[in-house]
């Protein structure tokens, strides 16, 4: 088991490197520069920006800049943010989607595996059909919508609640964006569990535990639960980086100082440095997450452990 | 007292295209240790006849008639009071030993869960238990097997994992649904004959659900021939195999191959089995029959049970019942 999840970690070595390069060049290939927008700048003062930030040698070189200092853990200065480095940058948003981000995926896996499950077992009752149409609900109303609809709820309509801000993570503030993140979550999870249970309800191997006169609570949790799993772990492995790298739509709503601003941010700025920052952390957050669900489906799964 | 008494047992399924009669009217009964033989080809209801007992019906199942277990009905109990009679005293082992077993969890649990829901047993004594158990029935390095997943094993020995795990509480019947259908035939003999040998090591009765004349030869006492749902033939195994009264029967035991014969083709019941949403008006076995006459098309037989528990669904009556080999019924078709 260890070597398998070694060898999977190796193999994303690579990856992560071609990833890098990629958004490098790519970044280049974007026209305009981070300095294109700016009011008059005298020529001097360009050349001298540019200097500053090695853009005006070549592009190869540049490469070779940033990538020693990415092994030293530096995501370089912002071009956009003065006095900022990428590093801070990062520093003082992630925190804030994490705990967000973090507290809407327990959410997500407790009461989107819980209500999936029930639905299952209850399949074509009313709870079932209610579960369905809310999850429903859900997955089809964008976080735009859903997000100001809370806050026109609970903060405007019924002010129980504060409609926006961070406040340094005071546990009021969190409930409406925590809320807005984890319905679409639990939504797609609920769907996903339902039907891989109701298709693990239906398998032979529940049959002859049915025969073995096994109560259900003890088939549920000991025989079906572990194949159903299956499908939602591998849908969360990816879904858990979007999490907590936040989202742009839901920070913006509720005015939070998360991540997800200086993605949309930083590319509508040509900030290279910041998004090829933000997109190196997300990738490797992605990679890494990917080579978790490997290794958990291991777990669950003896037959691919031994595969590998 | 025999130790089941099935009458009348009634399968019914309700689907959106009307409903389905999967077993229809069948009786008999088994007493302790007996080997009872369901013989029948795919779809005549033989294993939804071992599912109602065993209360694993689909849900759109409804089950009327009664099947007394030692003198109480088990149709129709509550899931709490059915997990009391499944395993301790009836147990079944399926048709797939491939994916019968539960895949992600290891053999040794999903053996000892059985000795200790339903035995009470702490994990040590269901463990040694379980290993015996696999003595039992020759798993070989038994001890070491406890810790190995279904997919280590060949399909073999996930049959005899699965023997072993029916045996465990000593149930005083056993279902055994096709036990043999999935495997080679060299595996399937040795099956068969642990199967015997378990029988009367345990003295536990047997119904042996099979399409497979020679499997009825060798285990069973009785035989019930199905059809579309119904009983056609029942009796024990030498007088359905010596003198079948039904043409049903008698088509399936001309339609073994033999080896003293050559180059002659092996009969067959030429035809397919009817579709159960929508049977002919008379007997379900007209269309195949080689003496069906006019009142088999207008009335279905009723089943008849003959002075020596004998019973039969045919209004034709064989005339010459006097020779004892199957050979001189082929002349009639």
């Amino acid at each position: 088991m260890f070597i398998f999840a070694l060898k999977r970690f190796a193999v994303a070595i690579p990856t992560l490197f071609i990833l890098i390069v990629l958004s490098f060049f790519l970044m280049q290939v974007a026209p305009g520069s981070p300095f294109t927008g700016d009011f008059n700048m005298p020529p001097e003062i360009l050349a001298n920006l540019e200097a500053k930030y090695h853009l005006n040698e070549p592009l190869w070189k540049q490469f070779a800049y940033y990538f020693s200092d990415l092994l030293q853990g530096d995501l370089g200065p912002s071009f956009k943010y003065k006095d900022y480095t990428v590093n801070e940058l990062v520093a003082q948003s992630f925190p804030v989607s994490l705990t967000i981000g973090s507290i809407a995926f327990i959410i997500t896996v407790i009461m989107g595996v819980s209500l999936g499950t029930l639905a299952a077992l209850k399949q074509n009752t009313w709870v079932d059909y209610t579960v369905m149409t809310l999850s429903m609900v859900g997955v089809v109303l964008p976080s735009f919508v859903i997000a100001p609809m809370m806050v026109l709820l609970f903060a405007i309509i019924l002010p129980w609640l504060p409609a926006g801000g961070w406040n340094d993570g005071n546990w009021e503030n969190m409930v409406l964006p925590v809320a807005a993140m984890a319905i679409l979550y639990v939504a797609a999870v609920a769907r996903i569990m339902r039907s891989s249970m109701i298709e693990t309800m239906n398998s032979n191997f529940i049959r002859t535990a049915r025969a073995k006169g096994l109560p259900k609570h003890h088939i549920i949790l000991k025989h079906a639960l572990k194949p159903s799993l299956l499908p939602v772990v591998s849908y969360l492995g990816p879904a858990f980086v979007g999490i907590i790298t936040g989202s742009v739509v839901i920070e913006t709503v509720f005015g939070l100082p998360g991540i997800g601003q200086h993605f949309v941010n930083g590319a509508l700025n040509r900030d290279y440095s910041l998004v090829l920052g933000l997109t190196i952390i997300i990738g490797a957050l992605t990679i890494l997450f990917t080579a978790i669900v490997d290794i958990l489906y291991g777990l669950i799964d003896p037959k691919i452990r031994v595969g590998s | 007292m025999s130790l089941l008494d099935v009458d009348n047992l009634r399968v019914r399924f309700t689907t959106p295209d009307g409903d389905v009669t999967a077993v229809n009217n069948m009786t008999f009964t088994l007493n302790a240790g007996e080997t009872l033989g369901l013989v029948g080809e795919s779809g005549s209801g033989k294993s939804q006849t071992a599912f109602a007992l065993m209360g694993l019906l689909a849900k759109n199942g409804i089950i009327e008639g009664s099947a007394l277990f030692e003198g109480k009905n088990i149709l129709g109990l509550s899931e709490t009071e059915l997990n009391k009679v499944r395993a301790e005293q009836i147990a079944m082992i399926f048709q797939d030993p491939m994916t019968s077993l539960n895949p992600y969890v290891k053999i040794g649990p999903q053996l000892t869960e059985v000795l200790q829901l339903h035995k009470g047993m702490s994990k040590k004594e269901a463990f040694e238990e379980s290993v015996k158990m696999l003595d039992a029935v020759k798993m070989p390095e038994a001890r070491k097997r406890m810790d190995m997943y279904p997919h280590e094993f060949s399909g073999g020995m996930r049959q005899r994992v699965m023997i072993a795990m029916a045996l465990l509480c000593s149930p005083k019947l056993l279902i055994a649904d096709e036990p043999t259908t999935a495997l080679d035939v060299t595996v399937q003999a040795q099956i068969m004959d642990l199967l015997n040998e378990l029988k009367s090591e345990f003295n536990t009765a047997i119904i042996m659900i099979t399409h497979d004349l020679g499997v009825v030869a060798g285990i069973c006492d009785k035989v019930l021939v199905m059809y579309a749902g119904r009983t056609m033939e029942y009796g024990t195994t030498d007088e359905v195999f010596y003198d079948p009264r039904h043409p049903y029967s008698i088509g399936l035991l001309e339609a073994i191959p033999r080896l003293d014969t050559e180059g002659e083709i092996l009969p067959t019941i030429p035809g397919n089995p009817p579709n159960l949403l929508n049977l002919p008006q008379g007997c379900p076995f007209q269309d195949r029959c080689a003496h069906v006459m006019d009142k088999c098309r207008q009335e279905a037989p009723a089943l008849e049970t003959f002075a020596d528990g004998r019973q039969k669904a045919c209004h034709w009556t064989p005339e010459i019942i006097t020779s004892t080999t199957v050979q001189t019924e082929g002349a009639l078709t």
